[in-house]
């Protein structure tokens, strides 16, 4: 088991390395510092000297992989490529635009943002699940049409309308609930309770009828007629043998639903004014600032890769053929 | 009054999507299987009506895509060469112009008479007073005593006719298909069409064509005189913008898949068949942009195209060509971080082809690689591809207002439902609320969505052989 996460650890640096290496092209190949700095200052007031300046005040001033003014392994390492790029495997992702520390920025943002993310990740599982079983429970019936009918049309809308519609109806004329905001402790649960629920509620549609398409898959099989011919009642047979073997095709959907995790969390930080790393993405977005993009695109997939390794962990939970080794 | 054409580069990109899409359907007809699935399709009463609301919005979106330059009118210097308007217009505005040159100054409501905010008047007698002006256009015919609903009831008076008499002539036309198709008489076949026992489920796309055309009937009968949906905030017509809309969005659902669909599988399918190190530097590539969380990526690579965009004005001549430049640029990007996904189902498909037994003995005949993976490998991963087209598409329109809310999405001056909600999302807040243009994009995006949604699935149950064997 460890000998298998130090292996995947191992399989994930080559990998962070490619990240690091795209992002290093994207943010200083396609446009030079010295672009970012003209649009940065405004065309008006970029003079050959101001941009010098910003350069030389951000860290900009450097060449990209190779300083020959330099002696030694210095003409290697004073470069930018290192110095922005590299530098971040160590969580050292140096100042944004507006001179702030990111790694403290990001170290503060991470709690609430996984406060926002994990419930509505682990309750929107849930959900979907109940709901696919009940469908397949009643699968061939009217109520399983019109299920599927309500899950393409709930899929066919914008999550966009869910977190409006939502936050319009439930803490505006409702006013059940804050309409944004944020608060550490036992507060926190007043205020994410609406980001959550339209969390949940926006990834039923497709999340169900995903599940019941496995479930009916699963329910075809011989092991299942061999349950029902022993006596088995069919609510037994579906949480008892179905549920259990269906875990690993549902495992496999998991993985792919994270990255969508982060689109969510970007939304809902920003409507619900939680002050998260989705909100810091999206203000550092609006107002164009590149370091803390870059360091969020890293940390993004380190994140990433490692909800991937706590997936194939969990596949040995669920199924006790699997032995990683 | 002349006009000089003007074709952006998406409008090139639309019109080559359109010939694509002629081609196959000719091919399809011409191949018995593809043909048969394609059928199958069609017995589907909903994939059928999808189908038809789906050419309705493409009829939309074309129309949007037949952009010109107005010639200015001319100067008092009557020998001056003509000058044409900086402004780029489409077939679809010139159809709209009372809508477009409609605009009242702030919010009005659906059909309203007054404006939505109060403001101050000049009285008859000289004094000031507050109060809900008139609008400027919208409802200006109507005397104050005079009653909107009958009025509105007299302009519809004709549409129920032109639609019944355009679905007519639908109905005359399929019937006269069909009967030569069954050899029975025209009027059996009027039968079976309205019965809805045809073999393709004709009677909902009738349906939908008459809802279209009853719907296109009542704007033109009503938009000239109201404003059907209300204004936002600047005093455009909402409906205007909805329409533009479309055109946004389908670019974009189906401009990026054309952008990497030649890469997609060019490299799925090499990865798979070659194998060796060719595999592992495929894999490696789209794992490391697997590994980035897609909207990061798409945030990253906008927020650089912009930077590009901003720094070279002089590339782009009007306002139009660098609007339309950034929709591109959006498609490409979207692409970029799409094209994995298929990537990695072509390559899972061909390493299971290339050890079948025709493919060996094509290899045994001595046939090179391109032509085997011209002929007989690509033509056999076609519905991979097919499946993947479709249902991507109601995705990316999705994706297309998350982005446009996040402020990577399209330019700000490009009409799109991430725009419109944008602009409208803030003034919920208000009392009374602003709603008709959140309910607007709502509905026209659910329709876009849905009937996407509907077509992709009956199409991947025609073609994916895996769901056929289930059945």
């Amino acid at each position: 088991m460890l000998a298998y996460v130090i292996r995947r650890l191992l399989y994930a640096l080559p990998i962070l390395l490619g990240v690091n290496l795209f992002t290093f092209v994207l943010f200083f190949g396609v446009n030079s510092p010295d672009d970012i700095a003209r649009m940065q200052l405004g065309a008006k007031y970029a003079s050959p000297a101001a941009i010098e300046r910003w350069k030389a005040e951000r860290g900009y001033d450097k060449p990209m992989f190779f300083n020959p003014d330099r002696a030694g392994l210095a003409k290697l390492t004073d470069t930018l490529f290192v110095d922005k790029s590299l530098r971040m495997f160590t969580f050292e992702f140096g100042r944004s635009d507006d001179g702030r520390d990111i790694a403290r920025e990001i170290r503060d943002r991470v709690g609430p943002s996984f406060a926002i993310a994990l419930p509505t990740f682990a309750l929107g599982l849930f959900a979907a699940i109940t709901c696919a079983l009940l469908l397949v429970f009643f699968r061939a019936t009217a109520l399983d049409f019109w299920g599927v009918v309500i899950c393409v049309a709930m899929m066919s809308i914008s999550s966009l309308f869910y977190i409006i519609g939502g936050q319009w109806l439930v803490a505006k004329l409702w006013m059940l609930a804050p309409i944004s905001g944020y608060a550490g402790g036992l507060d926190m649960t007043r205020f994410l309770s609406l980001p959550v629920l339209l969390g949940v509620v926006a990834g039923l549609g497709s999340g169900t009828r995903w599940y019941r398409t496995i479930f009916l898959e699963e329910i075809s099989r011989d092991y299942v007629r061999t349950a029902r011919a022993k006596g088995l009642s069919e609510l037994a047979v579906l949480f008892r043998h179905v549920l259990k073997n269906a875990m690993i095709p549902v495992l496999t959907t998991v993985v792919v639903t994270i990255p969508s995790l982060f689109l969510g969390s970007l939304l809902m930080e920003s409507f619900f004014a939680v002050p998260g790393l989705g909100s810091y993405t999206i203000d550092a977005i609006r107002s164009q600032d590149f370091a803390v993009v870059r360091a969020m695109v890293f940390i993004g997939s380190v994140l990433y890769i490692a909800a991937l390794i706590l997936t194939d962990l969990s596949y040995t939970a669920v199924d006790p053929r699997v032995r990683l080794g | 009054m002349s006009i000089q054409p003007v074709l952006l580069p998406t409008d090139l990109l639309v019109f080559v999507l359109v010939l694509c899409a002629a081609a196959l359907a000719i091919h399809a007809r011409r191949q018995p299987p593809l043909r048969e699935a394609w059928l199958r399709v069609g017995e589907h009463p909903a994939a059928m009506a999808a189908a038809s609301i789906l050419l309705v919005f493409a009829l939309i979106g074309l129309l949007d895509s037949l952009h010109y330059r107005p010639q200015l009118p001319p100067g008092k210097d009557a020998a001056a060469k003509t000058v044409y308007s900086s402004e780029v217009s489409s077939a679809l505005d010139a159809l709209l112009a009372p809508l477009r040159a409609q605009t009242e100054k702030t919010y009005s409501a659906p059909f309203a008479r007054r404006l939505f905010q109060r403001e101050t008047m000049e009285t008859p007698d000289g004094g000031q007073t507050r109060g809900f002006p008139r609008l400027q256009y919208g409802a200006r015919h109507l005397q104050d005593g005079d009653s909107l609903p009958a009025d509105v009831a007299m302009r519809l008076a004709w549409t129920p006719f032109a639609a019944l008499a355009v679905s007519g002539c639908a109905l005359l036309a399929l019937a006269l298909a069909v009967a030569r198709g069954r050899a029975c008489r025209p009027g059996e076949a009027i039968r079976l069409i309205l019965a809805g026992r045809t073999a393709l489920a004709w009677r909902p796309a009738l349906i939908v064509l008459f809802a279209a055309a009853l719907l296109a009937a009542a704007v033109a009968a009503l938009g000239p005189h109201y404003h059907m949906l209300g204004t936002d905030k600047v005093g455009q017509d909402v409906l205007y913008l909805s329409l533009k809309s479309i055109r946004t969005g389908l670019v974009i659902g189906t401009l990026t898949t054309l952008i990497m669909l030649p890469f997609a599988a060019a490299l799925g399918i090499a990865a798979g068949y070659l194998g060796g190190w060719v595999d592992d530097l495929i894999q490696y590539v789209y794992t490391v942009l697997n590994s980035i969380p897609s909207v990061l990526l798409i945030a990253a690579s906008v927020l650089m195209m912009q930077v590009m965009i901003d720094t070279h004005p002089q590339w782009f001549d009007t306002a139009a060509q660098r609007s339309d430049a950034r929709l591109l640029a959006l498609c490409a990007i979207l692409g970029i971080t799409s094209w994995t996904n298929l990537c990695r189902l072509l390559r899972g498909e061909t390493l299971k082809l290339r050890e079948l037994d025709y493919v060996q003995a094509a290899r045994a005949f001595g046939a090179s690689t391109p032509v085997i993976l011209r002929r007989h490998i690509l033509p056999n991963v076609m519905h991979i591809v097919l499946i993947t087209v479709v249902m991507d598409f109601s995705g990316l329109v999705l994706a297309e207002a998350v982005l446009s809310y996040v402020g990577i999405g399209v330019d700000p001056t490009t009409i799109s439902f991430g725009s419109m909600i944008n602009m409208a999302r803030a003034e919920l807040a208000r009392e009374p609320a602003v709603w008709w243009s959140l309910v607007s994009a709502f509905v026209f995006m659910l329709l876009l969505v849905l009937a996407a949604n509907l077509l992709a699935d009956a199409v991947r149950d025609a073609f994916d052989p895996r769901l056929r064997r289930n059945r």
